[in-house]
């Protein structure tokens, strides 16, 4: 029975706001990253210009959905920082930009010199009241058992879910579109595409923008689900999370950065409740608690290497995709 | 039939044609200390095959480069159609009707053949970012561009393939598709960097015929090749280049028969031409 439980909580995590922050984020990125082969290590960034824009602005007394407004208007700054320098070079320099420029702008927002603009350190706290004060859902608690969420919960969970959904379906549109069929051969190769008249720049970084914008809008979620901005929620090792999302669900398919977030988050729930019942039980006797966070990580790992061996599309993506590849 | 025309044009290094589509002046590409490219004058009279020899290093690729904005010469203007196009970017190179194929050959593998197609299409408007989501608003850009998708593909027996992903495809295959998908541009003058590299010589015949019916069609073709049988066969004229420098020009019988040419080729190999070149060059250009 015990097993059923960590099983139930492992899909409340899946279905939960943290896998819908993951699977937007992840839309995004597989637009840059999938479609348009855009080595983009800096989705972090974009997710920290909306979770910020959506914080100071309420701190400066403006309403929060604005405030998600001047996160995307930011996204759309880090777009060309990112983009500026290195778009016109070859696609590993841009990793080299995301990853540096997305640190640079952490580290710029958790200084001392910036703490009166940007709070340091401590970040926001509480900016969030509007979005559960408009919640239509009756106050109580929602499901069964340990699948079950809070109606404050169930809420966030409907309008991301939702955000995940329009962002999913916005990408099959423009990718069955003459721009999507321009944004894909930039991905096979950008000099074919530019021999043939297009301007192989421009589709970079609106690909980057887009997939930018739906990065703060999965930031401003994150900020809004925990009630709290601090820069240190946004290290790199969340872009390379959401990365692994990416590739377990199959990058350059639709459905993959949702099925890959969900998969992602059951598997480090799973893992780590059945480690704990494991070790709690007595079954697992060569094991502290404490090490608990880190073999669930070292679980996912695993996963991720087995599926790139044996699944190399990813878990939506169909099996030439990932053949093709060998030559 | 184009020969005629030329027939009255004198075999030297950078002679006017009657009728030039391309007309090259002066350009020269340096790696470091290596001259790459340094063309005096060449002209490309429209209409016609004319094809690019010469040995390895000699800089034919880097000239096709410059000329279509994959690289960048340190001098030199030349001028398409009247147009003049250094300083244009790659992508800006095909609205003046100048095309380019690719030595090795660039498919889009994760594209279906159809798709290859109409992604060059010019002038689709579903290509913007705004509008994209509006089909109706670029339906009909599309469906033109699908109809000369399929005469082209028809063209080059590739029907059968449309819906095949482009990375399935025969090495001939794809360049076959490779020059369809740069008709697909509407261009004028189409340059291909070796169109015969790693082809099957019984598919070899066929290319040549696309190629000559691409001329018989009014295009000119400008291209490198290092198959002598190919290049003796189809060219009007033939241009040849050593070490960054036009050497020879001329109807194909009377450049093969060109001392300087043969000098080049063995040169290349025993190590001696390239040296008198080399001084020549400098005495040249200092």
């Amino acid at each position: 029975m015990d097993v059923l439980n960590v099983f139930l909580d492992a899909i409340r995590v899946a279905i939960g706001p943290q896998a819908a922050v993951f699977a937007l984020a992840g839309v995004g990125l597989n637009l840059q990253f999938g479609y348009a082969g855009l080595l983009n290590f800096g989705q972090v960034a974009f997710m920290l210009a909306g979770a910020y824009g959506a914080s100071m602005t309420v701190d400066a007394g403006g309403p929060l959905w604005l405030g998600i407004l001047v996160g995307m208007a930011a996204a759309l700054v880090v777009a060309m920082l990112f983009g500026l320098p290195a778009l016109r070079l070859r696609a590993d320099y841009l990793a080299i930009v995301t990853i540096s420029v997305g640190e640079i702008i952490r580290l710029l927002v958790r200084s001392s010199t910036l703490e009166p603009v940007t709070n340091g350190v401590f970040g926001y706290r509480d900016f969030a009241a509007w979005f559960y004060a408009i919640n239509p859902i009756p106050a109580g608690r929602y499901g069964v058992g340990n699948l079950a969420f809070p109606a404050r919960t169930l809420w966030l969970i409907v309008v991301a879910w939702t955000l995940v959904l329009l962002a999913s379906l916005l990408v099959l549109g423009l990718m069955r579109s003459p721009w999507g069929r321009v944004v894909r051969g930039i991905r096979e190769d950008e000099d074919a595409v530019r021999s043939l008249g297009k301007n192989v720049f421009m589709y970079k970084l609106q690909a980057l923008a887009l997939g930018g914008l739906m990065g703060a809008l999965a930031g401003s979620l994150r900020a809004i689900d925990s009630q709290a901005v601090r820069p240190d929620f946004f290290l790199t090792i969340t872009t390379f999370m959401i990365y692994a999302a990416v590739i377990l669900g199959g990058a350059g398919t639709i459905i993959g950065p949702t099925i890959g977030a969900m998969a992602l988050w059951f598997v480090i729930s799973f893992s780590e409740g059945l480690l704990r019942l494991g070790i709690e039980s007595g079954v697992i006797e060569f094991l502290d608690p404490e090490d608990v966070a880190a073999i669930r990580f070292m679980i996912v790992g695993l996963a991720l290497i087995l599926l790139v061996v044996f699944r190399p599309q990813g878990l939506a993506g169909k099996p030439e995709a990932g053949l093709l590849d060998e030559h | 039939m184009s020969t005629d025309v030329l027939a009255a044009v004198a075999a030297e290094p950078g002679v006017p044609k009657p009728n030039p589509i391309l007309v090259v002046d002066d350009v020269r590409r340096t790696f470091g200390g290596l001259v790459a490219v340094d063309v005096r004058h060449l002209e490309v009279e429209r209409g016609t095959i004319t094809s690019l020899i010469g040995p390895n290093g000699a800089g034919k690729t880097t000239l096709f480069n410059c000329l279509t904005g994959f690289d960048r010469p340190q001098a030199g203007y030349w001028a398409f159609d009247g147009h003049r196009l250094e300083g244009r970017f790659a992508y800006q190179i095909p609205r003046y009707g100048l095309v380019r194929t690719f030595q090795l050959t660039k498919a889009l593998d994760r594209l279906t053949v159809m798709e290859n197609m109409l992604l060059a299409s010019r002038g689709n408007r579903g290509e913007r970012l705004l509008g994209a989501l509006l089909r109706p608003s670029w339906r009909h850009t599309e469906d033109a561009a699908r109809q000369r998708a399929e005469r082209l593909l028809e063209t080059f027996e590739l029907t059968r393939m449309g819906h095949d992903l482009a990375g399935t495809l025969s090495g001939g295959q794809r360049k076959l598709l490779e020059m369809a998908r740069a008709l697909m541009t509407e261009p004028a003058a189409i340059l291909l960097d070796e169109p015969m590299a790693g082809v099957n010589p019984r598919l070899r015949q066929t290319l040549c015929e696309h190629i000559e019916g691409l001329r018989d069609g009014g295009l000119t073709v400008f291209l490198i090749e290092h198959d002598m049988d190919v290049v003796m066969g189809i060219s009007d004229w033939v241009v040849c280049m050593a070490e960054g420098n036009v050497i020879s020009e001329g109807p194909p019988a009377v450049v093969r028969a060109d001392p300087a040419v043969v000098d080049a080729y063995l040169g290349s190999h025993d190590g001696l031409a390239p040296v008198d070149e080399r001084e020549s060059h400098e005495d040249e250009t200092s």
